[in-house]
């Protein structure tokens, strides 16, 4: 049981039962969609952009626990970041759930930090990134759907 | 060992069942003894793959020990011997499907390529621009996108037999759609995803009736019952080797003799000539035309030990086991909360699809993985099938003769496990 409570956090599993800031934005300036056909997971990122920083942020979508709660977090953290700050982070997550890198620091992803467990799982990395890749498109404002096949 | 095998009924008898002995099975194949996460391997994953039997595996290393060579083409010892072994194989899969000649049987990579040589051998000769090619709404991708390659190609299209919620083709829909036009029917003979065993010989019959050839893909069947493809009257029937207890990359495609006869060839390369000049290439006789290049020769040999071994079991008895065992599990999953079924046909093999409210389908496969339970989870590579019933994707078990009633009480554990840490 401690390997399954490891992926499937309680804050994972909150976040999947009731995801935040999970709408539609219609004042969105940049959105971009994300689809993983793997597994059907799907996801659509909004921003709102002012200048170079995330003045909102929302997502919609359908899948498993791991992409959504991990969509959920992620639009928890990023209002008010910018850009490069956001990619930045982006890195570091990739980075914990890969087991790639230097191993972020703890500290330094905050809430986020309960997806280290995915790095266990090597199937289900790409559950947990696909909300970031599509960020990422979003950010660099590129219109074509993020697949992470 | 010794497995009773019935051999004075054509039906199952009582005798059969208690002499089945799936726990004696199970010391065939050493894989099933491995642990997964420190649990034992709970294997339900045999649509997408079955485990080998010790015999195949030794059949495998005797070949590669002791016969390794080319076939068609040595004059030395070892060559002769090879090439034995493969044509021995070929009468083996031929006595196996009930088929009138060993040329009637050609070898491929496995389902995939069979359909892909049909559509690109028959259906480049045969189609032309307005003309159809009948799949139904259950099949694997690759009974569709072979067909739709070649129809994109001449301009011809694809109709599709619609199904029930059950997942059983409507025959009344399947009777509309077949016209002067409909050049193939390409059909499951067993859905990968629903289970649903197809009315085979019904849908071969009404679509003879207008002098159209039936392709039957049996990836799904062949495992779980007896084929006779004399029969059923199929024009052809395509199966893979591993979902039969034999290796990977070897294939069987079965048809009649004078549709293989009319047909070009697929593939161009060595043994599927007679004679090569620039000016002029005189192609093989069946089955050689169809086989272009050195074949899968292992993996032959090892399909053939693999029906070897399933034909002294027997095939009727496996299919009365699974049934027994299929019945079991479905009132065993009926009775988890919050699980539906995909796919309730009345006549089914044994595949359970199922969703669990509140819960993706990959979320179960992790989660059944960590208690040593294999399962597909995902789309099953038949999206037109997720999305007749309106869900991006289901977790998958499936069974194999060597599974017993201890595993899928093992399933049933593990999915309320998953609902427990999603409670």
């Amino acid at each position: 049981m401690s390997d399954l409570r490891e992926l499937y956090q309680q804050v994972i599993l909150d976040h999947y039962k009731r995801p935040r800031n999970f709408q539609k934005m219609e004042c969105a300036n940049r959105h971009a969609e994300g689809h993983n056909p793997l597994c059907g997971d799907e996801i659509t990122v909004y921003l709102q952009m002012d200048g170079d920083v995330i003045k909102e942020i929302s997502f919609q979508g359908a899948g498993c626990a791991i992409s959504q709660s991990a969509a959920s977090l992620m639009t928890t953290v990023l209002k008010g970041k910018t850009k490069a700050e956001a990619e930045e982070l982006f890195k570091k997550f990739h980075d914990m759930v890969t087991g790639e890198g230097q191993g972020a620091d703890p500290m330094e992803l905050g809430k986020l930090a309960v997806f280290c467990g995915v790095s266990e799982f090597p199937v289900r990395v790409k559950c947990a990134s696909l909300p970031w890749h599509t960020l990422h498109a979003a950010l660099e404002g590129k219109d074509e759907a993020v697949s992470t096949e | 060992m010794k497995h009773v095998v019935c051999r004075t009924s054509e039906e199952p008898c009582q005798e059969c069942l208690v002499g089945f002995g799936a726990e004696k099975i199970r010391e065939d194949f050493p894989i099933l003894w491995t642990k997964v996460h420190g649990k034992p391997l709970v294997y339900l994953d045999n649509a997408a793959t079955t485990q080998k039997p010790q015999a195949v595996l030794d059949t495998l290393m005797r070949y590669y020990t002791e016969e390794n060579s080319n076939v068609h083409r040595g004059v030395h010892f070892l060559s002769q011997v090879a090439t034995q072994s493969y044509e021995s194989g070929r009468t083996r899969v031929r006595q196996f499907l009930n088929a009138s000649h060993d040329r009637e049987i050609i070898f491929t990579r496995g389902t995939t390529e069979g359909i892909n040589l049909v559509a690109q051998s028959y259906g480049r000769k045969h189609l032309r621009a307005g003309d159809e090619v009948i799949v139904s709404a259950m099949e694997h991708h690759s009974n569709i996108v072979p067909w739709q390659m070649i129809c994109e190609e001449k301009r011809a299209s694809l109709k599709v037999i619609p199904m029930n919620d059950a997942g059983e083709l409507l025959m009344d829909e399947y009777e509309r759609l077949l016209s002067d036009r409909t050049k193939i029917v390409a059909v499951a003979h067993v859905s990968n995803v629903l289970g649903t065993i197809n009315p085979i010989s019904d849908i071969i019959g009404l679509a003879h009736r207008r002098g159209i050839p039936v392709l039957v893909d049996g990836a799904q069947a062949i495992p779980h019952m007896p084929v006779d493809v004399r029969a059923l009257d199929c024009d052809f029937y395509v199966f893979s080797g591993h979902k039969l207890f034999g290796p990977t990359g070897i294939g069987v495609l079965y048809g009649k003799a004078e549709l293989l006869e009319s047909m070009p060839p697929y593939q161009g390369g060595g043994d599927m000539i007679s004679a090569v000049s620039f000016e002029k290439t005189v192609y093989n006789a069946l089955p050689h035309k169809f086989e272009a290049g050195t074949p899968n020769i292992a993996g032959t040999i090892g399909l053939a030990a693999a029906i070897e071994y399933v034909e002294k079991i027997g095939m009727q008895q496996i299919a009365a086991y699974e049934s027994e065992l299929l019945d079991y599990g479905t009132e065993l999953l009926a009775a988890i909360p919050g699980l539906r079924m995909l796919g309730t046909a009345k006549k089914k093999a044994g595949v359970y699809s199922f969703l669990l409210d509140g819960i993706h389908a990959h979320d179960i496969g992790t989660i059944l993985d960590l208690e040593g339970v294999a399962i597909r989870a995902g789309h099953h590579c038949a999206m037109p099938v997720m999305k007749r019933f309106g869900v991006p994707a289901a977790a998958r078990a499936s069974l194999a003769f060597y599974n017993t009633r201890a595993d899928l009480d093992a399933l049933a554990k593990a999915i309320h496990k998953a609902i427990e840490v999603f409670a």
